[in-house]
């Protein structure tokens, strides 16, 4: 099955999600270019990171389907679903790293289980992935003994480890200072230039929204369904709906671009 | 994406006079196989010696890269920075100069790098004497903070829940009577078999229902009771404080000012406490009922003269002591899993190793108490 349009790296047709007989959205329709940054943004709580767990394979889907490449990714066999995610880079939203092993450990686990690269050469991909994160020096500890921060850009290390070429970031920002949470927007951007590879990114900072994103879409926790789509600067002009209006002014309602955040 | 014939990642170093070094990148090194060793570029600069140099690429011939070449390139700037030989970037591909900057962007933490240093093994004694001494005083201490709390408790002083409490109780109790009863009915089967083997050749056969009821009133009816309850609900507790301490919610607690120990431990410790002594009636119930089937079903008694005999043999001393031994192993468990889940380390296998630790201490101490109970019990002729 060849994909319609190439350009199209991963498609998501009428997506149902739902926890038990509690569903959180309904009729999600989506694409996303290959090379592009797709943000999925919307308020707290309102299934951003369940969505990301469906297009990752976590959790299988109501009804609908995720394709990749026009494959879907629950009618695959076990096997083609195993490699599809080796494609797949993620970062969970506190890094996720495995406790028990150091960062350099944690960097080499994918490497080393699905290359043929030999242990020097493991090493020194590892080294370069945790200088790209501005790590470099803190091969050696273990995830406890490093700050909440760092843990987050090391998840971004591993999750970078196989050269995947779709990166999925949970709330890649979240608990950041801003100028790591912008080196961190930098990073994505590069990853996206330098590597050509596919980002999609689950956050609600506006910052990093109107930073990064080349389309969007916005979650409707109220409608439990898509509320709008589109790049986030042609959405904050042109959109009607005032609650991707509000969403995108933090609430305000001038015009203009979010300036420096104002005390609330 | 994977181009249909994918050529091997290569590299040529070539010299080029007066003392530059072209190094030619080629081929596919966006695989993730072999990537080219270094040795070709190092003994190259080596060839140039120590006359200054400089490194040049030629990436005409790259059909893709990824990491790989980054990599690689990487080690090649850093022979050159050692070395002090000028390294031209500028023909290399953009997207690989760019990662290349940001990965020299951030200077490596050199005091980060921890030293490996091996200890002399005096210097190791004498740190192991000083943890031992800390981690006893650490347990005594805590003994001590069960201690205050419970006196805090008693004059109702204490952040206490009670329906916590309950909770806790209804989890190591009524929840654990089917495992209690499993394992007592077989113990008391055991009891039963083995007092035949011994007493049979002797034509005393009756006095199994004794052996039954003294061994399982005084001895094994608690000491089987508090080793399940130190696997099911001592390993419970260190494994959910430990995760707690983990999560920071032992951390947010204190920040509200609220003692851990009165809020967590001190209902675990009740809990068990209560609970133990009548999960050991519970136990002693079934066990005898296990020795009874055995009995009377294998053994040619009648359940008249079985019952006879244990009534008779058990007394009210030894069945106090056996239940007051049992509340006394209940506190050991819900100690050892306490502590253990306090002290516990700031990650996933931490939780582990407070959870084998609780269970180890608990089961261990169970065992040397009952053992000492023994001897003074023989002592006092109780």
């Amino acid at each position: 099955m060849k994909p319609a349009d190439a350009a199209i790296t991963i498609e998501i047709r009428d997506l149902t999600m739902a926890y038990g007989s509690y569903v959180v959205m309904k009729e999600i329709n989506a694409q996303v270019k290959r090379g592009s940054v797709f943000v999925i943004m919307g308020g707290s709580g309102c299934g951003k990171s369940t969505l990301l767990r469906h297009m990752i394979g976590l959790m299988r889907p109501v009804r609908g389907e995720v394709l990749y490449d026009g494959q879907s990714l629950w009618g695959m066999d076990d096997d083609a679903r195993q490699r599809q995610r080796r494609k797949f880079g993620v970062l969970f939203q506190s890094g996720a790293l495995w406790s028990s092993m150091t960062l350099a450990e944690n960097v080499a686990l994918p490497l080393g289980e699905y290359t043929d690269l030999s242990e020097g050469d493991i090493g020194d991909i590892v080294r370069l992935k945790l200088a790209l994160v501005g790590l470099r020096g803190f091969e050696d500890f273990y995830p406890a003994e490093i700050s909440g921060g760092m843990c987050k850009r090391a998840g971004l290390a591993r999750a970078m480890a196989l050269d995947p070429e779709i990166l999925f970031f949970d709330e890649p920002s979240a608990g950041l200072d801003p100028i790591s949470s912008r080196n961190l927007d930098h990073l994505i951007l590069e990853l996206r230039d330098s590597l050509g590879a596919t980002l999609v990114v689950v956050t609600h900072e506006l910052a990093s929204i109107f930073e990064i994103a080349d389309d969007s879409i916005f979650l409707d926790a109220d409608a439990k369904t898509i509320g709008a789509s589109g790049n986030p600067r042609d959405l904050l002009k042109h959109s009607t709906d005032p609650k991707v209006r509000a969403f995108l002014m933090r609430g305000g309602t001038s015009g203009t671009m979010p300036g420096p955040p104002a005390a609330s | 994406m994977a181009p249909q014939a994918p050529s091997l990642p290569g590299v040529s170093v070539q010299r080029r006079p007066p003392d530059g070094l072209l190094v030619t990148l080629s081929g596919n090194w966006r695989r993730m196989d072999r990537l080219p060793e270094m040795r070709g570029v190092q003994e190259a600069i080596e060839g140039v010696g120590a006359v200054a140099g400089r490194m040049a690429f030629d990436a005409s011939g790259l059909e893709a890269w990824g990491s790989g070449l980054v990599a690689y390139v990487s080690k090649c700037h850093e022979l050159c920075r050692q070395r002090g030989i000028e390294f031209e970037e500028s023909s290399l591909p953009e997207g690989v100069r760019r990662l290349l900057s940001l990965a020299n962007a951030v200077p490596a933490q050199q005091d980060a790098r921890r030293v490996g240093a091996r200890t002399p093994w005096l210097e190791y004694v004498g740190g192991r004497g000083i943890q031992t001494w800390a981690a006893a005083k650490a347990m005594v201490t805590f003994l001590g903070e069960n201690a205050v709390a419970l006196g805090k408790l008693l004059r109702g002083r204490a952040q206490f829940r009670w329906p916590d409490a309950f909770l806790v109780m209804q989890q190591c109790g009524p929840q654990a009577l089917g495992i209690v009863a499993l394992i007592n009915f077989l113990v008391g089967l055991i009891l039963a078999f083995v007092g035949a083997v011994g007493l049979r050749p002797f034509g005393a056969s009756i006095f199994v229902a004794d052996m039954v009821a003294i061994g399982t009133v005084r001895e094994m009816g608690c000491l089987m009771t508090g080793i399940i309850l130190c696997g099911r609900t001592g390993a419970a507790f260190a494994a959910q404080l430990g995760t707690m301490k983990v999560n920071q919610e032992i951390s947010a607690l204190q920040a509200f000012g609220i003692s851990p120990v009165e809020f967590l431990v001190l209902p675990r410790m009740m809990a068990l406490v209560l609970m133990m002594p009548l999960l050991c009636v519970f136990a002693n119930a079934i066990a005898l009922f296990g020795g009874f089937f055995v009995s009377i079903t294998m053994l040619d008694m009648t359940a008249t003269e079985y019952v006879t005999r244990t009534v008779e043999a058990i007394t009210l001393k030894s069945f106090l002591l056996g239940i007051g031994k049992g509340s006394f192993f209940g506190f050991v468990v819900a100690y050892a899993g306490c502590l253990r889940g306090m002290q516990c380390g700031n990650n996933a296998a931490a939780v582990g190793e407070a959870t084998t630790r609780a269970v180890v201490a608990g089961i261990t101490a169970i065992i040397a108490s009952d053992g000492v109970f023994a001897v003074i019990c023989n002592a006092l002729k109780l």
